[in-house]
């Protein structure tokens, strides 16, 4: 990572150290930095290419339009409200590149105005692009899952908001343990996003004990979703398909949700389904309202008239980062808020039960993963019992000895 | 009083009776500062330790329990809307105000029947109030519109609305009523409101997602527990500094557990503030003078908010996740009975 040295003027610099000596206790959250180094401005820029909405197998799932965006809307009206009474001022720009733009260079122009802070709601390939183009800028990864940008392909100024793969599945394979549903056959689908969540799930079970008594891949085309008597092909595929060596629960690599829905009730065994359908490990769903989830809810809806998806909560969680980063130094640049957001004084509500914070070893957020039904939450990994020596939300994900990020410092 | 249906203490009479200093919240505050003169009152007067009622609210179970604070038995329990969170007794300890959040309204509660009388305006999802000084402002956080609405119970009208930070959680009052402290979560910050002009004083950024705000009896400090941020902040009410933050560690607890929610004050001259911790099952007893952690003293998992017996003796911790309330003898420092209430018990107070 470049650092930008940020040049203090000695005089100031002797004044604030006077202030300091002079100054009784002062904690970390009081305000007084903004007085002497002039007004406190961040610009934050989010940054997603123009695509066609992922189309739900379930005719009960509205594609969104604004996925993401209406997230970071919110974060961002939040930081302002702090803002209006600190006299911190949030700059904001959502910049949607064409589906065929250079998104190295957009990104580096964007820098080069200014851009301290990047919401990168962009998928493996690009958010590798962005985070190489982005300088001395602090990238918060608002939506790729994959677990390489993370260890051997991380970035010392990218921090990821969204769980990896390996932290969803893993919050999975703890409650399958919990449970004591030890027997697992596992379905992939045939995208590449598909085999990285079942090489999770393959993790996950050896991590906890499971044991995958069988495996297999659906490679058919998704076909026409809506076709009359649709259900009598469904009904005799899925039970031939999943004549699996018996097994308690069966699990489901479908990202694009071509065919895990048609797994429930149809398979050969009266078994569940968990994954990417089913009981789905997952950062948020509209059925979480514990520890004052129903105001984020509440309020997110009341501005987009929607439910608040994984994506937006991701938006919603890289905003109040860098509030929390603004409002707790004084500073709006990317030095000071990337310190603060891997230091230990960091600590965000993010209506989880507890404090969340980002892993210096490769800036992966810290989050309980909520494991949820279609219609209602069934429970919240880590699982009671999986215990950790300095954070049991460390059981979920790559955990320090395991990573093998060494872009970040020790 | 007369109405009351249980025994009627022989105490000297000093107009409305003096309320412990609990949370949340919600007696005049002056009261607490009275509260001296009032124990030294009864003490003169030969009375033992008089009868007097502890109010829970249950949030799960949409009722109220009450308990007999001699028996330590619930002898009644009452029926109130969806969702019963903070709790005041009016200042004849006659009526329960009862925030229920998911009526988005406030419930009159006449206690000696034990029937919602009626309803008080407020904004959506009211959480923490607090009564002001003449007994008849009731001041009120709603959760879910960033505003604090100052309702007349009287009239039953709202006098105004006071815009403050996302997701108002915690009102304290000064002893002398003229200073509103309001926490906003998100917001994370103390916001001071002037009483009279209504309008914010100052805001002081605390620990992250700041709960329960306590004045200290001479009004000279306001105590703000931080949930996520896992600390206390000490305020000096009149510059608006924070002149300590208080941290909790317990042996073999992770410190994510740590969870600082309800803030009760000592106003027996103890120097004593006891602060519930959430998660971690444990209320930590604080000396006020030096903020040092003396104790920390095992009750129920989530135990969220706090009050004293009239005579001080005594907290009343409501433990969420076990479903019961701790009764904790102070000078001991012993929980000496569970007493099992509804489900979620969540607000707690105590009437004379």
């Amino acid at each position: 990572m470049r650092r930008s040295p940020r040049r203090v003027p000695a005089c100031l610099l002797a004044g604030l150290l006077l202030a300091l000596a002079s100054a009784p206790v002062r904690p970390a959250g009081a305000v007084e930095s903004a007085d002497s180094a002039g007004p406190v401005r961040v610009d934050i820029v989010r940054i997603s290419r123009a695509e066609q909405p992922l189309e739900p197998l379930s005719f009960l799932d509205l594609p969104v339009e604004d996925d993401g965006a209406a997230g970071a809307e919110l974060g961002l009206a939040d930081n302002r409200t702090t803002g209006g009474f600190l006299g911190h001022e949030y700059r904001y720009e959502n910049v949607r590149v064409a589906a065929d733009a250079d998104l190295a260079a957009r990104v580096a122009q964007l820098v080069g105005q200014g851009a301290q802070a990047l919401l990168l709601d962009l998928d493996e390939t690009d958010l590798g692009l962005a985070a190489g183009a982005m300088g001395s800028a602090l990238g918060f990864n608002v939506r790729d899952q994959s677990d390489a940008l993370r260890n051997e392909a991380c970035h010392a100024n990218l921090l990821h908001v969204v769980p990896s793969r390996a932290m969803r599945a893993d919050a999975l394979a703890q409650y399958l343990a919990w449970k004591r549903w030890r027997k697992v056959a596992l379905v992939t689908g045939r995208h590449p996003p598909d085999a990285a969540f079942a090489a999770a799930l393959e993790r996950a079970v050896a991590r906890f004990g499971l044991d995958l008594v069988a495996r297999a891949d659906w490679t058919r085309e998704p076909g026409a979703r809506r076709t009359d008597s649709g259900h009598h092909t469904a009904q005799s595929e899925i039970p031939t398909f999943t004549r699996f060596k018996d097994h308690d629960v069966l699990l489901v690599a479908d990202a694009f949700d071509e065919f895990g829905e048609y797994l429930p009730y149809r398979t050969e065994r009266p078994r569940p389904v968990a994954g990417t359908q089913g009981l789905v490990p997952t950062a948020w769903s509209r059925t979480h309202e514990q520890w004052g989830a129903t105001q984020l809810q509440r309020r997110f809806e009341a501005l987009a008239g929607r439910v608040m998806s994984p994506r937006d909560q991701a938006g919603w969680l890289a905003m109040r980062s860098i509030g929390e980063a603004v409002t707790r130094t004084g500073r709006g640049d990317a030095d000071a808020m990337r310190t603060f957001l891997l230091g230990p004084d960091f600590a965000l509500a993010g209506f989880k039960g507890v404090p969340l914070s980002y892993r210096d070893w490769n800036g992966q957020l810290r989050q309980p993963i909520l494991l949820s039904a279609a219609r209602m939450l069934v429970s919240v990994s880590p699982q009671d019992g999986f215990l950790h020596q300095h954070s049991e939300l460390d059981t979920l994900g790559y955990d320090r000895p395991e990573s093998a990020c060494e872009a970040y410092d020790p | 009083m007369s109405q009351r249906p249980y025994p009627t203490p022989a105490l000297p009479m000093r107009g409305p009776f003096p309320r412990p200093a609990a949370v949340p919240a919600s007696r005049p505050a002056q009261m607490a500062a009275r509260s001296w003169l009032f124990a030294l009152g009864t003490l003169l007067a030969g009375s033992p330790t008089a009868a007097y009622e502890v109010y829970v609210s249950n949030e799960r179970d949409n009722t109220i329990s009450v308990i007999d604070g001699e028996s330590l038995e619930v002898v009644r329990t009452l029926e109130v809307g969806e969702r019963p969170r903070g709790i005041v007794l009016s200042q004849d300890a006659t009526r329960l105000y009862v925030c229920t959040s998911d009526d988005d309204h406030v419930e009159t509660l006449d206690l000696a029947t034990g029937r919602v009388l009626h309803t008080l305006p407020s904004g959506p999802d009211p959480e923490l109030m607090a009564l002001g000084a003449d007994g008849t402002r009731l001041y009120i956080a709603n959760e879910d519109d960033n505003m604090v609405t100052v309702v007349d119970v009287e009239t039953r009208e709202k006098v105004t609305e006071i815009p403050v930070g996302i997701e108002p959680e915690g009102i304290g009052l000064s002893p002398d009523g003229r200073v509103l402290v309001n926490t906003s979560e998100t917001t994370n910050m103390a916001h001071f409101i002037d009483t009279e002009t209504l309008e914010i004083v100052a805001n002081v950024v605390v620990g992250t997602r700041p709960r329960v705000a306590q004045f200290t009896p001479d009004g000279r400090q306001v105590w703000v527990s931080s949930e996520i941020g896992g600390t206390v902040a000490v305020i000096d009410s009149a510059t608006h500094e924070i002149v300590h933050t208080i941290d909790f560690e317990v042996p073999g607890l992770r410190p994510e557990s740590i969870q600082p929610v309800g803030v009760a004050i000592a106003a027996d001259g103890s120097d004593k503030v006891y602060i519930a911790l959430g998660p971690s099952a444990r209320v930590a007893v604080v000396d006020a003078i030096t903020y040092e952690v003396e104790d920390y003293l095992l009750v129920g998992p989530r135990v969220w908010n706090l009050a004293f017996s009239p005579d001080g003796e005594r907290l009343f911790t409501t433990n969420g996740v076990s479903g019961d309330v701790s009764v904790i003898d102070l000078e001991r420092r012993r929980v000496i009975k569970s007493v099992k209430v509804g489900r979620l018990p969540w607000g707690v107070v105590v009437a004379p």
